[in-house]
């Protein structure tokens, strides 16, 4: 069974008295354990794919479910990392990755050691006590992955996340995502406007219309990926000079590229 | 020519120029009642004003003194001022989350946040009494609102995301409010209810003018009836004085709040 399938979905709505039809007809299966990137033109709808399979928004018509099931309501089985990381700023990291697990009912001594342990998959350690706004953003966006992380939820939604830091932070991240993905897999979707990151983290990427979105093609990078040995390269500048990189993210950005013209023309 | 971009003061130049500010007044208030061109009976000086005020520390006026007053004022207003905060913290919160309590409530708010607190004397009086409830409504009368109001606007513009958050970590809708709604509200909250005692305690005041037994403004009518102008400015003196402390402890719990969450 496929852990995320979007079928046939249409998405509508009304804005100042405008119609927009923001997805027209988007199908799309995400198998168990498969990292998607979407990509697309600013506006086309991707983020409302996420927030679709998130529960905080709904198909005007088609379906979209998780693990066989409709998506009806948001839940800590899809776990969502936010652009703006949305960390609780009266709440100590400590406390903010706990929230979940205090939900779920799980007891405080397995909170401690599961909290714990995702502080140090995130080398957080030594901030338990910190306020956000303590924190770097980079380091915010550490403890985001690690509060959603924690809940050992079958799908992890990321709706741009690292969109919001500084080159160099952003980096570092998506090299420790790659690391995190590649060590504890799980079902990932994951919006980007940048190619390069879709390519590098991504075992497929759907490439989206400009609106009304459609996914207008998926790539298959994870057969590259193995054949030509990315994940042995720390790196991702190393990575990136590879000729099968290079070769997918051009390959990519021309499809997404005729996208962008068409809607500035 | 002013320039809009002035250089930013000195916390000493801030103090000097508040007590230049302080020494004129007083100096113009000392003129007017010292020289005799005010009669002394409509204007007690600066001094004579500070003396009857310790004068009325230990011995009583209108039934007790200055201290007992103002402790029964402020026993009113301690009253009021809570069960403002009470009812229209939670209130403004519930309606900030639930759009239908606020279709419901905000007509009649609107209608009734206008009247003056003082305009409540006569019912209140009617009411509960001249002891201590009709002085309580007339505090809530006051107190209420910006509690209200703060929360309410607190809780509606709490961002979107901070809620999304809450849903997919599996938070029920109802702890929602608590867990969310009321902390993200908090640091509107405080400074609603720095304005919120602000307004009760000058209601309470108006309000012993007209009903009460005992307080400050009941001690001050009696010193009005008496003709003894040097005890209301007394009284006026220290309404100011409690007032700027209420305000000063609030504002440090304001303060405190805005450290921790990173708001200043």
């Amino acid at each position: 069974m496929d852990a995320i399938r979007f079928d046939g979905v249409h998405k509508a709505f009304r804005r100042a008295g405008i119609d927009f039809v923001a997805l027209e007809k988007v199908d799309l299966a995400i198998a168990p354990q498969e990292f998607v990137a979407i990509v697309g033109p600013s506006g086309c709808g991707k983020t409302t794919c996420l927030r679709m399979a998130a529960g905080f928004e709904f198909p005007t018509s088609g379906e979209v479910t998780v693990d066989g099931r409709i998506v009806t309501a948001p839940g800590p089985d899809r776990a969502v990392v936010f652009q703006q990381f949305a960390l609780f700023p009266w709440k100590t990291v400590f406390e903010n990755i706990e929230l979940g697990l205090r939900n779920k009912g799980v007891p405080k001594a397995e909170r401690g050691d599961r909290v714990a342990e995702a502080i140090a998959l995130m080398n957080l350690q030594g901030y338990e006590t910190a306020f956000p706004h303590q924190l770097s953003g980079g380091m915010q966006q550490r403890v985001a992955i690690a509060r959603a992380y924690v809940l050992d939820p079958d799908v992890l939604l990321m709706d741009e996340p690292f969109g919001a830091l500084d080159a160099q932070t952003r980096v570092v991240m998506q090299e420790e995502l790659v690391r995190l993905a590649r060590r504890n897999p799980r079902t990932v979707l994951f919006i980007t406007h940048s190619v390069e990151e879709a390519v590098y983290l991504a075992d497929r990427v759907a490439v989206m219309t400009r609106r009304p979105g459609r996914i207008k093609e998926v790539i298959n990078v994870k057969p590259v990926r193995v054949a030509e040995h990315w994940d042995d390269h720390a790196r991702i500048e190393d990575v990136m000079d590879l000729e099968s990189f290079v070769h997918l993210r051009t390959r990519i950005w021309k499809s997404l590229r005729d996208e962008k013209g068409s809607q500035d023309r | 020519m002013v320039s809009l971009a002035q250089r930013p003061l000195t916390s000493a130049e801030t103090i000097g120029y508040g007590a230049i500010g302080l020494a004129a007044f007083l100096a113009l208030w000392s003129a007017l009642s010292l020289t005799g061109l005010v009669p002394r009976q409509f204007l007690p000086g600066p001094l004579e004003v500070v003396s009857r005020m310790v004068h009325l520390v230990g011995s009583p006026f209108a039934g007790a003194t200055l201290p007992q007053h103002l402790a029964s004022s402020f026993l009113r207003f301690a009253y009021g001022f809570a069960l403002g905060a009470v009812v229209g913290i939670p209130l403004g919160l519930l309606m900030g989350w639930f759009r239908w309590l606020d279709d419901i409530v905000t007509p009649i708010f609107d209608g009734l946040r206008f009247i003056a607190p003082i305009a409540w004397v006569p019912f209140a009086a009617l009411w509960f009494g001249t002891g201590v409830g009709g002085p309580i409504l007339i505090i809530f009368a006051g107190a209420f609102p910006p509690c209200l109001i703060n929360a309410y606007r607190g809780a509606r513009f709490v961002s979107r995301p901070l809620i999304e958050a809450a849903q997919m970590l599996g938070t029920p809708s109802r702890r929602v409010i608590t867990e969310v709604l009321l902390p993200a509200s908090l640091p509107s909250i405080v400074a609603g209810l720095r304005v919120s005692a602000g307004l009760g305690w000058q209601s309470l005041i108006g309000a012993e003018l007209i009903v009460a037994s005992t307080g400050v403004g009941f001690m001050m009518v009696q010193a009005q009836l008496n003709i003894s102008t040097a005890t209301v400015m007394a009284g006026m003196l220290a309404i100011g004085l409690v007032g700027l402390l209420i305000d000063v402890g609030l504002r440090q719990v304001e303060g405190a709040v805005r450290r921790r969450r990173g708001l200043q």
